[in-house]
């Protein structure tokens, strides 16, 4: 399937992506549905992703801040980016993010703020991973992102 | 792509080019979804908003085949879209959510949806899709047939039992009534309307407040257990109109008794968070006694956030967001005082009253749809209380509630008036002044004591069922749990034009979906109305059902239909307070017999009812719907 080194470089990228945990099937689901008509679809539900979230965790992040915590809108905030990360795939991110709205349920503040540090560092790295990813697959061609082992 | 290209190819290659509306306010999951059902073949709209969806599927009735929506919107509570859509068009709609807990699939499947999918979603679900048009259509088709050959009056249409015995569609059925309705033979989807694009174009007819009520009074005369469609159809004796629509509209009406029953259950946290609903609340609290009402209002306690965020968008103003769409009833006491209605004389009161406690918190338009609760108000005073419920919204229209299920179905017919959901003044209830008489017309039983308040655009909704058994256990014999009156209908309040209303109440919060107070003459209001509360939650509308009805033997839960105009029975009504989200606050508190005193208006309601209930001696059986067999009903 790799054309070229890169087209493996490629691969190899996207193959650890998933051994690391940072994506699961639904990623895949993504990439089935680019095609011809859509050839940059992956990228653009990403980009998409990233951009809309940033909202979301902005309003988190400023609901921690207040005191005492509103449990009710934090898990309200986190079960809508929970929706999102796990449209895209983001495995790692939606871990976190299910740690969170389980420690909302429960009243642990100290827990949601432990686990939203840790999950914007998840939400971070894949972020450059993608991004990383991205660039790649624009080197190596689109033949190669479409390639993918099954 | 153009839309009469898609539209014949829909024809000809079906599932391909099927119509579908995709609606999340989440941009990603939007795109996904969009891209998954275009890879799907089908025709795709999209649309980030609930309102906007709304507009784009009133605007053109066959312009869409099926309803795909996100259940946590934020401008609108995906179950009430839903059931708005349900109601109005007729459309098989699908819900999604990355919440895939059973309370909320539940709720999905009360309030009529057809699948529950789960995110982030794969493509092999969409895929078959396209199984719940067809399904639709084939029951409309077997339905009609059912309905017609085996009369079964609770089977929404034999959709249930009906279906089951065709063959093909026999699975389908069963597996949709599985689906949706285990206990009660009413099916949650209305559907089997002749809305269904694919199918038969029938025009649709739109259940005016006046054809409501004749549909109610043939129910009540044939008792809501032997209410079939054709009977009834004879009895109101309409031009023009078919035995479908009287089955499609009782099978409407009944799932509205059903709802109302269990939002009468709720708690009264439901009312609490009628007190913080607008001011309109307070308006409530003016109306006689109605002052726990009142305070409901007036306490900003709604016990689901919801509530509060009842924006004053047009439209179904969310009423609250815990899909509580239909059912908002609070418990509050006596709230649906629809009884204060019944002060007599208090015409003028009434009003007031009547308006007050609709209007629940935003300023939405919050029509009660109560759905036919009829509950006969006459009992309480009757005509006078019922009038006012009726008028609420105006000095003299009220279009308060369709007699039951009318609402429901009003809207469903087309309201064509008010983009508001739910019942556009025109077809329910809420009338004005014309359909004052509905209300008081002998009677409340018709009307239903959902109050429809709309205000301005938005409609509430507001379910507001009246459960009123619980304090009417108490008393003495068998009030109990009768009156559940109140009937709030659920979801989509209607939101009659704000003319109609009264003029004064326009602007008034009606917002929040209006109570439905649901009169139910015919329950031996042993108690008073069951009350409404449900709370909503908000994130979960959770519909309690407080309703101790158990005790109440009949299922008389506030079945408009059950009215009976002769009985004297006091019905309780109980002014559902709406709260903002629309919530029908049912002031009465479950507890005990409090009715008398607690629910302010409703209490002179109740008591009434009690004291003509003791001279029965015996609730209405299969008067008053708010029986636990309501109250069960209504999930």
């Amino acid at each position: 399937m790799e054309r070229n080194p890169m087209g493996r470089q490629l691969a190899i990228m996207r193959q650890s992506l998933f051994d690391q945990g940072y994506l699961d099937e639904q990623f895949i689901q993504l990439e089935e549905l680019q095609d011809d008509a859509n050839p940059n679809f992956v990228e653009e539900v990403v980009t998409l992703y990233y951009r809309d979230s940033a909202r979301l965790i902005l309003n988190i992040e400023q609901a921690l801040e207040r005191k005492p915590f509103d449990f009710n809108k934090l898990d309200d905030y986190m079960h809508q980016f929970k929706g999102s990360s796990s449209s895209i795939g983001a495995k790692k991110v939606k871990a976190e993010s299910t740690l969170f709205r389980e420690y909302c349920k429960s009243g642990n503040g100290e827990g949601c703020t432990r686990t939203f540090q840790q999950l914007k560092k998840e939400y971070a790295t894949l972020r450059k991973k993608l991004e990383a990813y991205f660039q790649m697959a624009r080197q190596a061609g689109p033949m190669e992102t479409a390639c993918r082992p099954k | 792509m153009t839309v009469e290209r898609v539209i014949s190819e829909t024809k000809d290659q079906f599932p391909i080019g099927m119509r579908v509306l995709a609606v999340d306010d989440d941009p990603t999951c939007l795109l996904l979804l969009d891209t998954l059902l275009r890879r799907c073949q089908y025709n795709v709209t999209t649309t980030s908003q609930a309102i906007t969806a709304l507009k784009l599927l009133r605007g053109n009735k066959n312009k869409f085949d099926l309803v795909i929506s996100d259940v946590h919107m934020p401008d609108m509570d995906g179950f009430k879209l839903l059931e708005l859509v349900g109601l109005e068009m007729d459309l098989p709609v699908i819900m999604l959510s990355a919440n895939g807990d059973t309370k909320l699939v539940m709720k999905g499947i009360t309030h009529g949806a057809c699948d529950y999918l789960l995110k982030p979603v794969r493509i092999e679900e969409l895929q078959n899709i396209w199984q719940h048009v067809v399904r639709r259509k084939k029951f409309d088709q077997n339905d009609w047939y059912n309905s017609g050959s085996q009369d079964k009056p609770h089977m929404g249409s034999g959709e249930a039992a009906g279906i089951g015995k065709v063959d093909q569609n026999g699975k389908l059925n069963k597996k949709r009534k599985d689906q949706n309705e285990d206990e009660d033979e009413e099916c949650d989807e209305n559907g089997h309307d002749n809305e269904d694009p694919s199918t038969q174009k029938k025009p649709r007819v739109v259940w005016s407040v006046e054809l409501h009520r004749k549909f109610v009074a043939a129910v009540n005369q044939l008792g809501i257990d032997k209410a079939v469609p054709k009977k009834i159809l004879e009895l109101m004796n309409v031009e023009k109109l078919t035995r479908e629509n009287v089955a499609s509209h009782l099978q409407k009406f009944r799932l509205y008794l059903k709802r109302i029953s269990y939002v009468a259950n709720q708690q009264a946290h439901m009312v609490a968070a009628l007190g913080s609903a607008d001011s309109t609340y307070l308006r409530m609290g003016s109306l006689n006694g109605l002052g726990d009402f009142h305070r409901l209002a007036g306490s900003d306690q709604l016990p689901n956030a919801g509530f509060r965020s009842f924006p004053p968008s047009g439209v179904l103003g969310r009423l609250n967001t815990p899909a509580g769409l239909g059912i908002h009833g609070l418990p509050s006491p006596g709230m649906i005082q629809l009884s204060h209605v019944q002060n007599s004389g208090n015409a003028g009161n009434d009003q007031s009253k009547l308006q007050s406690f609709v209007i629940p918190g935003n300023h939405n338009a919050n029509i009660l749809l109560g759905m036919p609760m009829s509950l006969e108000l006459d009992q309480l005073q009757n005509n006078k209380g019922v009038r006012h419920i009726g008028e609420l919204p105006t000095a003299d229209n009220t279009t308060v509630f369709p007699v039951s299920g009318s609402l429901i179905d009003a809207r469903v017919a087309g309201c064509s008036n008010n983009p508001l959901l739910g019942v556009t003044s025109n077809s329910l209830m809420l009338e004005g002044s014309s359909h004052q008489a509905i209300l008081h017309a002998t009677n409340l039983r018709d009307s239903v004591s959902t109050m429809v308040f709309q205000n301005g655009n938005t409609l509430s909704d507001f379910n507001c069922i009246a459960p009123a058994s619980n304090q009417l256990r108490d008393s003495k014999s068998n009030l109990q749990g009768q009156a559940s009156l109140i009937s709030c209908n659920a979801g989509p309040i209607i939101r009659s034009d704000p003319q109609e209303w009264n003029a004064p109440r326009k602007d008034a919060p009606y917002q929040s979906n209006i109570m439905c107070c649901s009169i139910n003459s015919s329950i031996p209001v042993n108690g008073a109305m069951v009350q409404l509360g449900q709370c909503l939650d908000q994130n979960n509308p959770v519909f309690h059902r407080n309703m101790d009805l158990d005790s109440i033997g009949p299922p008389n839960f506030v079945d408009p239909l059950s009215i009976k105009h002769n009985k004297g029975e006091s019905s309780a009504m109980e002014p559902l307070v709406i709260d903002k989200e629309g919530y029908l606050i049912v002031q009465q508190r479950p507890q005990g017999s409090y009715i008398p005193d607690n629910i302010g208006p409703l209490g002179d309601l109740a008591s009434a009812i009690m004291k003509q209930d003791q001279d029965k001696g015996k609730p209405a059986d299969g008067d008053f719907g708010c029986n636990a067999y309501s109250l069960r009903n209504c999930i």
